[in-house]
């Protein structure tokens, strides 16, 4: 008979567990999980991440709804479970689910520890333990005010790094005199706070808090010295407890976790315990290793496998805040019996420290520079004597005997038992060993059948070493597609990348981004420099000759190397005195070809390149300015006349057109974005096949949008309905705006949307009034530094240079 | 041989090209990133496209019309592009660039 498995709590440690049971023991239990929080299995290492939008929800989620129905698991969420009845032996949850076990594993992790303080309790006091937390401080970031973090522990810090590249002044406020200080040694720690100050987060140490001050909520926090730090957010990140109530009251023995033996199992041997909840011989832990080595035990045992018990040892330290390289692992206190030996680099902010005790490796401090922390700690726990190597040590693997080895050496010289992940424990032999059996070739399959690289991350590069190592030139890393032949990175990674860095110049991207090719190529620079004037808009030096000839010229570069010239017309009306001037202009520069096009503007084709500057004066005097034909940015919008003169119009649509054209001219964007506005759903302005279109409706204005009719035929997909003019224009422009942040360099707006998800654009665009503000705002600062018109600019003599020939060599010159 | 003097470094933008307009055809002149200079007639092996009008990235050209890279160096296409462009030799004197009027005489004849 099946028997009956119940898991209270739903963390990665019992998702491990149930890893390791339906592999080892399929069908053996009828498992049910109460998980207190409303979703399935996420990794929660990768919680800092998603706060500071370096990644998503979606993509740190270990077990997809999919899993558990595969697995026949039924998982209740959101049901926190009230009480364990070991007579009955049933547990009931909140909601009123009543299960019985005949195994039961509690897994109720840590809870965050409340400073004692007044003030506690107010809204906007925040902790960051799980998802809710993190939607929660996001919520609290979009004001841009002011946050203060107590605690500066791992979780602090990632908290505080997180909020400031949310956009919040931040301030952590930390009880000791170093960051860290359970982690790092005193000068890491100075090394650190100076790291964190640099990117703009103020750091208080020796503050202790005495109490959070605010009526109704958060309104500042005051220190034991007086000092009162203004805030609307308090982030409390002092540390965890295990949070063992729920066993506590069931009976079982509770010292500072639940106690168990080194098979998990509690003082009743029907329940097991594991994770963040439980003490065993005397220790409690917080990292993951420890916890999936316990997951491992107790997934066994579960199975009826006969296993060796859960053993203690030292796990790494890793910050996970972009650009901060922190390790260190076991004792680094100073000691007596002790010797060290430093390596400092102020210029490269490098600090490693190695603490040897009878010339072995005991403890390792290591900052800025943390190739070589994988290898110290293989020195220390296999107790290596390194008197031989005392005077190269520090220098790191690549030093030891010799000549520099190459990085790929370094990786090849390991022994099969080094450490690879440290989250997952997975040495090198069992990653080899899994690419030989199963056939494996890429990153992500070795993540699937060993866990390398698949919880926070830090040892990816490694593990693709041993990959290509293992592989040869079998190996092709390219599993995401790199932008351009210049690097592995995707456009996704780069965008991402260029506001996490806070990467303002071309150069500062190839150099932070290690791009392979010296200058770039003609795919990434014009990307880059999309990416920069989009991400930067008041600080970015535009390069000119990272862009294409006809951004650079302002004009359409022809097959005969002749350019068109296409002055804006705002949506598409004209008048005689405009038409005259168009003539006039043919005339005098003898313009072979006039053209209306499918956006209701005129092109002037064939005009020889040394006359733009010239016929752009001419123009510049009847009131054109550059209709943008050329640009990857805002082009058209194509009206219909409208309530003005159709009988059939419903709203102004040639008015709203030209509003639209005028408040978002100028404007660069992924790939060019055309409009249309019609006045009635006969859609006479074919607004519903544009990348943006409206169609005046009776009661309004309805917004379509991600329409194609090039490459692709593509009706448009409907935004929502709006009421007034004035709406309309803060929707389009909110959409164009989250647009511009989010596509990839020559992606259209409706291969955009195929990315993102339809649903989430009309979410963020219709429903969240905040998040579209917000887009509409940057948008307008954008367009400061953006309106500005090029031919202007051009005839007034910027860029000469691009016009005219250098020199010209006459006949007699050249028979010289 | 007679040298004839172009224009100075300065009149190119780095990364970037000037024309020459000589009797028989326009030559591009080109600046890469590390002030490296190269000429080239200005006419796409492919279809003829203005080179002088293209990217410059690290020691080659891409064509504005359909993106063939062309060598500065050597003049060839490169990657799996075949087609060739002729190169002129210049000079530098200081700032000041020098072209061989023997080698547009050549291209003359």
């Amino acid at each position: 008979m099946t028997r009956k498995l119940v898991i209270v709590g739903n963390g990665m440690a019992p998702g491990r567990m149930l890893e390791h049971l339906v592999d080892a023991a399929p069908g053996r239990y009828q498992v049910t999980i109460f998980n207190a929080e409303p979703r399935v299995n996420y990794d929660r290492i990768m919680l800092s991440p998603v706060l500071s939008g370096e990644k998503g929800y979606e993509e740190i989620v270990i077990h997809g709804d999919g899993w558990y129905v595969k697995n026949g698991i039924t998982l209740y969420k959101g049901h926190k479970v009230a009480t364990i009845d070991r007579a009955a032996k049933t547990v009931t949850s909140e909601p009123g689910v009543v299960e019985p076990y005949d195994k039961l594993v509690i897994a109720t992790g840590s809870v965050p520890f409340i400073l004692p303080v007044p003030g506690r309790g107010l809204p906007g006091v925040l902790t960051y333990r799980d998802l809710d937390d993190v939607n929660a401080m996001l919520l609290a970031a979009q004001s841009r005010a002011k946050a203060v973090v107590i605690g500066g522990g791992l979780l602090g810090l990632e908290a505080a790094a997180g909020l400031k590249m949310r956009g919040m002044d931040v301030t952590v406020v930390h009880l000791m005199p170093t960051l860290m200080e359970r982690q790092l040694d005193e000068a890491a720690g100075y090394l650190l706070e100076r790291a964190v100050e640099e990117r703009g987060i103020k750091v208080m140490t020796k503050a202790s808090t005495k109490a959070i001050l605010g009526k109704d909520r958060v309104e500042g926090v005051e220190l034991a010295d007086g000092t009162v730090i203004p805030a609307t957010l308090v982030v409390m990140a002092a540390g965890i407890r295990p949070n063992a109530g729920l066993a506590k009251a069931a009976g079982l023995t509770v010292n500072r976790g639940i106690v168990v033996d080194k098979f998990m199992a509690t003082s009743d041997p029907d329940i097991l315990a594991l994770g963040e909840c439980v003490e065993v011989e005397g220790h409690v832990y917080g990292l993951v290793a420890p916890l999936y080595e316990m997951a491992r035990v107790a997934g066994a045992k579960l199975a009826g496998e006969e296993t060796t018990g859960f053993a203690h040892s030292d796990t790494p330290t890793k910050l996970k805040v972009t650009g901060i390289d922190l390790y260190s692992i076991g004792d680094f206190a100073d000691g007596e019996d002790r010797e060290e030996i430093v390596l400092r680099d102020a210029a490269a902010g490098v600090y490693k420290r190695i603490i040897l005790r009878d010339d072995k490796i005991i403890g390792t401090v290591l900052f800025g520079e943390t190739s070589d922390g994988a290898w110290f700690n293989d020195l220390k726990k296999k107790a290596v004597n390194i008197s031989d190597m005392r005077e190269t040590l520090i220098f790191g693997r690549a030093y030891q005997g010799g000549a520099p080895l190459d990085p790929m050496a370094a990786v090849a010289a390991l022994p099969d038992d080094a450490e690879i992940c440290g989250c997952n424990g997975v040495r090198k032999g069992k990653i080899v060993g899994a690419i030989k059996a199963k056939g494996i070739t890429t990153l992500e399959q070795v993540r699937a059948h060993t866990k390398a690289s698949a919880s926070c991350g830090t040892c990816t590069h490694l593990v693709e070493q041993v990959i290509a190592l293992t592989l040869g030139d079998a190996y092709n890393p390219a599993a995401v597609q790199p932008m351009c032949g210049c690097t592995t990175l995707s456009h996704n990674d780069v965008r991402r990348l260029i506001k996490a860095k806070s990467l303002k110049t071309i150069p500062a991207v190839m150099q932070q981004l290690e791009w392979t090719s010296s200058g770039g190529c003609h795919k990434c620079r014009p990307a880059l420099n999309y990416y920069l004037v989009a991400d930067w808009p008041n600080e970015y030096a535009d390069d000119y000759q990272s862009r294409f000839i006809n951004e650079r010229a302002h004009a359409n570069i022809q097959k005969d190397g002749t350019y068109s010239v296409v002055p804006r017309m705002w949506g598409g009306v004209t008048s005689a005195s405009e038409l005259r001037a168009i003539a006039d202009v043919v005339d005098k520069f003898a313009i072979p070809t006039v053209k209306v096009t499918g956006g209701q503007r005129i092109d002037l084709l064939g005009v020889v390149k040394e006359d733009l500057p010239g016929v752009w004066a001419e123009l510049g005097k009847a009131g054109f300015v550059s209709g943008h034909a050329y640009a990857k940015g805002i082009r058209t919008v194509k009206t219909c006349v409208g309530s003005d003169w159709c009988r059939f119009g419903t709203q102004d649509s040639t008015g709203l057109g030209v509003r639209i054209e005028k408040f978002m001219w100028g404007s660069w964007t992924p790939a060019k974005v055309k409009m249309g506005v019609s006045g009635c759903p006969r859609n006479c302005a074919e607004a519903t096949c544009k990348d943006v279109g409206v169609i005046c409706v009776d009661s309004g204005y309805e917004i379509h949008f991600a329409g194609a009719a090039g490459l692709d035929i593509k009706g448009a997909e409907v935004l929502g309905l709006v009421n007034t003019e004035d709406e309309a224009l803060e929707h389009i422009v909110a959409l164009v705006q989250m647009y511009r942040e989010q596509a990839h360099y020559l992606e259209r707006i409706y291969k955009w949307a195929r990315r993102i998800g339809i649903g989430e654009i009309r979410r963020q665009i219709m429903q969240d009034t905040e998040k579209r503000r917000g887009y509409f705002a940057r948008f307008v600062y954008s367009q400061k530094y953006a309106q500005v018109d090029p031919w202007t600019e051009r005839v007034s003599g910027k860029d000469k240079h691009e016009f005219m020939p250098m020199a010209t060599i006459g006949l007699a010159q050249a028979a010289e | 041989m007679s040298l004839i003097e172009i224009g100075k470094l300065s009149d190119i933008p780095r990364q970037g090209a000037r024309c020459v307009i000589t009797p028989t055809g326009r030559i591009a002149v080109f600046r890469t990133a590390e002030d490296h200079i190269f000429a080239l007639e200005d006419r796409c092996p492919h279809k003829g496209g203005p080179l002088s009008q293209g990217i410059v990235h690290g020691g080659a050209v891409t064509c504005p019309l359909h993106n063939m890279v062309i060598s500065l160096e050597s003049g060839h296409a490169m990657g799996a592009d075949e087609g060739w462009v002729r190169t002129f030799p210049l000079e530098l004197d200081g700032e000041t660039i020098l072209i061989d009027s023997a080698s547009l005489a050549a291209l003359a004849a």
